[in-house]
């Protein structure tokens, strides 16, 4: 029952002016502009060590088409993280979607832009029905989401299993690969890191500026406040596990435009690796707080280390212990802010 | 101004409410007149909370009645509740600590941009945070950074928030669960004016508290519960704190008229 320090404050009785903040204040003051300057420092050192391999078109066109799935996949994963939630079942997902896209395009048949859409549209559908499941578990069921997820991460990748007996599809229309798979805007920006950074901006948006937005920062925050306040929770964390599902259907649609086959093997980590880009971007595992922008630079520091060391001769082996180091480094400081707020 | 003769603005009769084999409501009864301030008041457990969120629409009564303007309603939510101009200060506050003020205020109720933007969902951040200022400095609640996220505000800055909120949206009755309990002198005062000022604009104030020189000062009448069922009500001006707690505890007993 102590008397809070504010009683004894001077009064401030100024409305508007002196509390408003330059907009760079803002973003000092966020997570996310540290996180920014480590990828820069990241890019300058590796830039002065190796100026002529490193610093190319070339070469910044390899590092962000690495990068582009998994931003699309991470970008869904922010949500599902700032409800306070984890999604592991992305990369299963990611198959299942892009084995039933490619069963669409096949059954369609054709190689024309009609196949490539159905395509599109099965995967974005086989993703969100994932998700809606992951959704409907979680906030119905109450079962916590690293259960539910573990569950569907494995039930997706079987299930695609099931279907393919196993073995690759790889009758993916030529059209598909040439254009979003290998094509360029300009001819200089590959398409999939066109469309990735398309659709982080303009999930960003959606996150930052939306009614929808604040109720998944909500909802992460205080469940129970968010249900008091009228805010339907379990109908929303539905729609960001769909949210989730859907963008993990539209990675293997890219996916499938990128190698031109399932890749039904390769996608046992995308769940990890998608959760550690969205925590070193300043997204806080206990929810509330994260931003799109963060996981932009959290999606691209791993990729810029494992490029890096490449170029810079170094044994990439060591990719994965700095990437460790980093995620550490970066829920040490989520943990710090907060107990410094509380 | 005697009770009987008005019709309450809001009743809850016979109210049971059992969390598990926890019986937190057996059988309470309480009322709320129009443009007045009651205090709710009874030992820790009483099941004071549980009736207020009862009356807010969080949870739904296993047996009883509530009546607004002497109509049986049922609130299957909160959503209801507000619906007929009842708002609350929760115990807990219900605030989301990671959002600024601002979006805590207008929690659930965004203001959104006008024209295509706000069909499309975007929510006038500009617009909650002038508002929010605004209300704040109304109220005399103390921020310093508006922009900050509530988990970086004290407990009493915090309490304000809530308090803020749930007066901003008021229409008929605003619930304040143990408001000043976090509080210091001066703010204990503001908040107490402030119930007095809600009232003058005709809104009814629910207040529960611990603090008897506080209850005496303020309301209008004092309900007590005890052990889940409402033990024994008083008017302002006949009752003593000793015969208030002696009915907290049980030592004196009252005839509750069922009414
Ligand atoms: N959600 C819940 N789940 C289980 N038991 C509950 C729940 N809410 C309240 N109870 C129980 O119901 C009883 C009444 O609790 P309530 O919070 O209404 O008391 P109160 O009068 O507000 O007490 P206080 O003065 O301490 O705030 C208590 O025994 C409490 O443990
Ligand atoms: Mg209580």
């Amino acid at each position: 029952m102590s008397a809070p320090a504010e009683s004894i404050a001077a009064p401030d009785d100024d409305l508007d002016g002196a509390q408003q903040q330059p907009w760079w204040a803002k973003l000092v003051g966020g997570s996310s502009i540290w996180i920014g300057l480590i990828l820069v420092g990241l890019i300058a050192a590796f830039a002065i060590v190796e100026p002529s391999s490193f610093v190319s078109i070339a070469n910044a066109r390899n590092i962000s088409t690495d990068a582009a799935i998994l931003l699309v996949l991470a970008t869904g994963q922010t949500f599902v993280i700032i409800t306070a939630g984890i999604d592991l079942s992305v990369g299963s997902v990611l198959v299942f979607a892009g084995v039933m896209s490619a069963k669409a395009m096949d059954w369609v048949g054709g190689d024309g832009t009609g196949t490539i859409v159905v395509g599109l549209i099965s995967a974005l559908f086989f993703g969100g029905v994932w998700g809606w499941v992951n959704g409907f578990l979680i906030a119905k069921a109450n079962i916590t989401p690293l259960i539910v997820t573990l569950g569907t991460f494995g039930m997706a990748l079987g299930a695609a299993l099931v279907i393919t007996g196993g073995i690759d599809e790889r009758e993916i229309p030529y059209d598909l690969i040439d254009t979003v798979g290998t094509g360029r805007l300009f001819g200089e920006v590959p398409w999939l890191v066109v469309i990735a950074l398309v659709v982080a901006a303009l999930f960003g948006v959606l996150l930052a500026k939306t009614r929808f937005g604040r109720f998944t920062y909500a909802v992460g925050s205080n469940a129970e406040a968010a249900r008091r306040a009228g805010i339907g929770v379990d109908r929303h964390l539905i729609k960001v596990y769909m949210v989730a599902g859907t963008l993990a259907g539209l990675a293997g649609w890219l996916s499938l435009a990128r190698f031109g086959t399932t890749t039904i093997g390769g996608h046992s980590t995308d769940n990890l690796q998608s959760i550690t880009a969205v925590v070193i971007g300043g997204t806080s595992l206990f929810g509330g707080i994260g931003s799109i922008l963060g996981t932009v630079f959290g999606v691209f520091i791993p990729a810029v280390l494992q490029n890096g060391f490449v170029i810079t001769g170094v044994q990439p082996f060591w990719q994965q212990i700095a990437v460790g180091a980093v995620l550490i480094a970066a829920v040490y400081l989520d943990q710090l802010r907060r107990s410094r707020n509380r | 101004m005697t009770a009987g003769e008005r019709t309450p603005l809001l009743e809850a009769r016979g109210v049971v409410k059992s969390f598990g084999r926890v019986r937190a409501l057996r059988g309470a009864n309480f009322t709320v007149f129009p443009g007045e301030v009651v205090a709710l008041v009874g030992d820790n457990g009483a099941g004071k909370s549980t009736l207020v969120k009862t009356l807010a629409g969080v949870h739904s009564p296993d047996e009883g009645q509530l009546l607004v303007d002497g109509e049986p309603v049922d609130f299957n939510s909160p959503v209801d509740a507000r619906a007929h101009g009842i708002e609350v200060v929760y115990q807990d506050l219900a605030l989301a600590a990671e959002l600024p003020p601002a979006a805590n205020l207008y929690l659930g109720r965004e203001l959104m941009r006008r024209g295509l933007l706000g069909k499309l969902g975007f929510i006038d951040d500009k617009a909650m945070k002038r508002a929010g200022d605004r209300s704040f400095h109304d109220l005399g609640v103390r921020i310093q950074d508006t922009n900050a996220a509530v988990a970086a505000m004290s407990g009493g800055q915090r309490q304000g928030v809530a308090v803020a909120r749930a007066v901003m949206w008021a229409d008929r009755v605003v619930f304040m669960d143990e408001p000043t309990a976090a509080l210091g002198v001066v703010q204990t005062r503001n908040v107490l004016d402030l119930i007095l000022r809600v009232r003058e604009r005709g809104i009814a104030v629910v207040l529960i508290s611990h603090n008897m020189p506080e209850v005496l000062e303020v309301a209008d009448r004092v309900e007590v519960l005890r052990l889940g069922r409402r033990v024994a009500r008083f008017e302002r001006g006949n009752v003593t704190m000793e015969e208030i707690v002696g009915a907290m505890t049980g030592a004196i007993e009252h005839k509750e008229n069922h009414a």
